[in-house]
């Protein structure tokens, strides 16, 4: 292209001989990075403080490190572990029966981890996959130095469950440093001698019921609120505002309160010996030997959570409701609908962003509730954060919590961007 | 929505019975709250109304629950309650400890997110802003993700740094967790900000932090507030990043109450939420009456 076709003719120019577009793209692109750097610091501190530790969990659920490496604690190095049984397995195919060398490469390498402390790690790990082994790998451990070969017999003599098919391949399993098993077991499938993913015993099989629950009753207490929701957002949404205002510290003072007062007052309520039983007994609706369980279970984390939740709907709600116009349901009457017809093919498709918008938000919140489940939940109320924080606190088996709090994130994510997508995060209001 | 007077007898009795629903709902958003409030003057440990309390017996109602913040954990809780008491009080009272570490983790963690989550609306508020969805998106977030996966992350993260058991850590944790309150009520606040006054304001020759110090500052200032109220708020109510990454001692009012509802419930419990409940309905008339002022400020129909 010839420098004349670039330039037509007459083109403006700034005082300064500039053309004009650079100039403006000059000064917007200044612009741009000024709003930019107003936002540039919080944006390092949340990578700082949030994504990076979510990147962190996402490596934890891949980290497969128990029984390939240990961290020294006094030196602060990375010891391998396992040496020997790890080439073994690299050069054999899965399901292989051990033979003396990988006995010997065993009894080498539990020595190894007696003197470097870490036989608790190591036992840990293939604990999780073979209940009860970690007391066999300690036990061995304390006299894998001085034992002779054969090493299969001796070993065997400590323990006969080391010929345990299922225990090498455990073994097997964890002799690589990052693995997607912990996702497979998230998932209530695990892999069999021959490396084959197959699902998991009946009885063991906890995961997927787990997140088929939470999503179970996310959908029951989003509807709940829906339905207790609705009508008294139209109610406010109708009312003249200085009314309406006022009725809306009753759906602003439990949004302002502590979610574990929240909570501790449904305990109050809904015990045995609360105040709702106490109620029903004295009005003669029930037999003071009869009275309902209604928290500790299921109809516990429900009740509270709807409650709970019940003001991320109606807010919604209102805010979609209050701006349309009563005209319209009132020319549908006019034009001969009931109330009824009028309510529902005039006045309820308007209200449909609202419901929308509350029922994703309270959805979102719902599947991952952690606090009111675990206080209230007993052990059928439970949902899937509260399995997360089992196996971080109780079990300590981190990697299976990072691998079912990845997938939670991911589930929730999705929801997020669909969130983004339909209404917008820019409409989120609060109060 | 009065009722017309061409309403058929079916839908007056729908009318009312609706009025009546709506009360019920009210009543199931409101009396848990309020339920605690008599309960923890229950002169017995029960979390029931006892016969004294229902027929007004003033000797069924005690202050027992209120004095037990004070003394559990003291050293001598039965000496007489001179200067050497409250000391002892401040010193070693759980609960006033718990009060103590919720406050500073609050007041900082608050002043961090409201700072900078300030900053950033003000730069997301402007329409020049690049990659604005997506930012707002990531910004927002710490909302959005259940807190179990935020706390496991902290933790693994925490631990690899050093920050675990540490003030700082925790500081920021809740720092995060406020920010998009702050973000969300800002820019609340700057949607509809006439622009026009800042373009004014400079032809008048205010350079832009003057600028920014006398005319924007004030108008956004209620918004501001209630977003740093609800950064509060959020700190204060938070267990289990607390649980997860803060040190034993680092006890926090809502990791006491936690404690407290798990092994054994006792009504001192609902004497500290009482003591919540009143707190939040403090802030809550704080942030409506800002919320009218920035109403009125910027023009707009009473609210």
């Amino acid at each position: 292209m010839s420098d004349v076709a670039d330039t037509p003719q007459g083109q403006l120019t700034t005082a300064d001989g500039k053309p004009l577009k650079a100039a403006l793209a000059h000064a917007q692109a200044h612009r741009k990075r000024r709003a930019f750097f107003l936002v540039l610091p919080l944006l390092l501190f949340v990578v700082i403080t949030f994504l990076i530790p979510i990147g962190q969990l996402l490596t934890m659920s891949v980290n497969n490190s128990g029984f390939y490496s240990w961290k020294d604690r006094d030196t602060g190095g990375t010891v391998p572990l396992m040496v020997e049984l790890r080439g073994w397995f690299d050069e054999t195919a899965a399901g292989t029966e051990p033979d003396e060398a990988a006995y010997a490469a065993l009894v080498d390498g539990l020595a190894h981890a007696r003197e470097t402390k870490s036989i608790g790690q190591i036992g840990t790990r293939i604990n999780y996959e073979v209940s009860g082994s970690r007391s066999m790998f300690t036990k061995s451990a304390r006299r894998a130095a001085k034992l002779e070969p054969p090493y299969k017999e001796a070993l065997l003599d400590i323990d006969e469950d080391w010929a345990d098919p299922k225990l090498w391949g455990a073994m097997r399993n964890a002799s690589k440093p990052v693995t997607i098993d912990f996702y497979l077991a998230a998932l209530d499938r695990t892999r069999d001698a021959e490396g084959n993913i197959v699902k998991v015993d009946e009885e063991r099989a906890v995961y997927i019921l787990l997140f088929k629950r939470t999503l179970l009753l996310s959908a029951l207490i989003t509807f709940m609120t829906f339905l207790l929701g609705f009508p008294i957002a139209h109610l406010l949404a109708t009312l003249p505002l200085a009314k309406s205002n006022l009725l809306m510290i009753f759906v602003l003072l439990p949004f302002w309160t502590s979610l574990l007062v929240r909570t501790t007052s449904w305990i109050v309520l809904l015990q045995s010996q609360g105040v709702v039983n106490d109620i029903w007994v004295s009005l003669g609706i029930l037999d003071d030997e009869n009275r309902l369980q209604m928290i500790y279970n299921q109809t516990g984390t429900i009740i509270a959570m709807t409650h709970i939740l019940l003001p991320f709907m109606v807010l919604p709600l209102y805010s979609v409701m209050r701006p349309i116009d009563p005209s319209y349901v009132r020319a549908a009457r006019s034009l001969g609908a009931t109330s009824w017809t009028a309510f529902r093919r005039v006045y309820m498709p308007q209200t449909v962003p609202g419901i929308g918008a509350g029922g994703l938000l309270v959805f979102i919140l719902a599947v991952g509730y952690y606090i009111t489940p675990a206080l209230v939940g007993g052990s059928t109320g439970q949902l899937i954060s509260n399995l997360i924080a089992f196996h971080m606190q109780k079990s300590l088996n981190w990697s299976l919590a990072a691998a079912l709090a990845s997938l939670l994130l991911f589930g929730v994510l999705l929801l997020y961007w669909l969130y983004d997508r339909l209404i917008g995060i820019d409409n989120l209001k609060l109060g | 929505m009065a009722l017309p007077t061409y309403a058929s007898p079916l839908e007056k009795i729908w009318y009312y019975t609706y009025r009546v629903i709506c009360a019920l709902i009210f009543l199931f958003l409101i009396a848990p709250i309020l339920i605690v409030i008599p309960l923890s003057f229950n002169a017995e440990p029960y979390f029931t109304f006892t016969e004294k309390m229902l027929a007004l017996d003033p000797t069924g109602y005690s202050t027992r629950w209120y004095d037990l913040l004070l003394t559990f954990g003291m050293e001598n809780p039965d000496v007489a309650r001179d200067g050497s008491w409250w000391a002892d009080v401040w010193e070693n009272a759980a609960w006033v400890n718990a009060a103590k570490n919720s406050v500073i983790i609050g007041f900082f963690s608050t002043i961090l997110a409201t700072f900078l989550g300030t900053l950033a609306a003000l730069g997301l508020s402007r329409p020049e802003m690049p990659f604005r969805r997506a930012i707002m998106a990531i910004l927002i977030s710490p909302m959005i993700v259940p807190i179990i996966i935020t706390a496991t992350g902290l933790f693994f993260f925490y631990s690899a740094t050093g920050l675990a058991n540490s003030y700082v850590g925790v500081i920021m944790a809740h720092a995060t967790l406020g920010i998009p309150f702050v973000i969300i009520t800002v820019t609340a606040t700057l949607v509809g900000f006439d622009q026009t006054l800042t373009q004014a304001s400079a032809s008048l020759g205010a350079n832009p932090t003057t600028t920014f110090f006398k005319i924007t500052m004030p108008l956004i200032l209620p918004g501001v507030i209630s977003g740093a109220l609800f950064a509060f708020v959020t700190s204060f109510d938070e267990v289990v990043v607390v649980l997860f990454v803060a040190a034993h001692d680092q006890q926090t009012i809502p990791r006491q109450m936690w404690n407290g509802i798990r092994e054994q419930i006792s009504p001192a419990i609902l004497s500290v939420a009482t003591i919540l409940v009143i707190i939040s309905i403090a802030l809550l008339t704080t942030v409506e009456l800002l919320r009218r002022r920035s109403e009125r400020l910027r023009g707009m129909s009473p609210g």
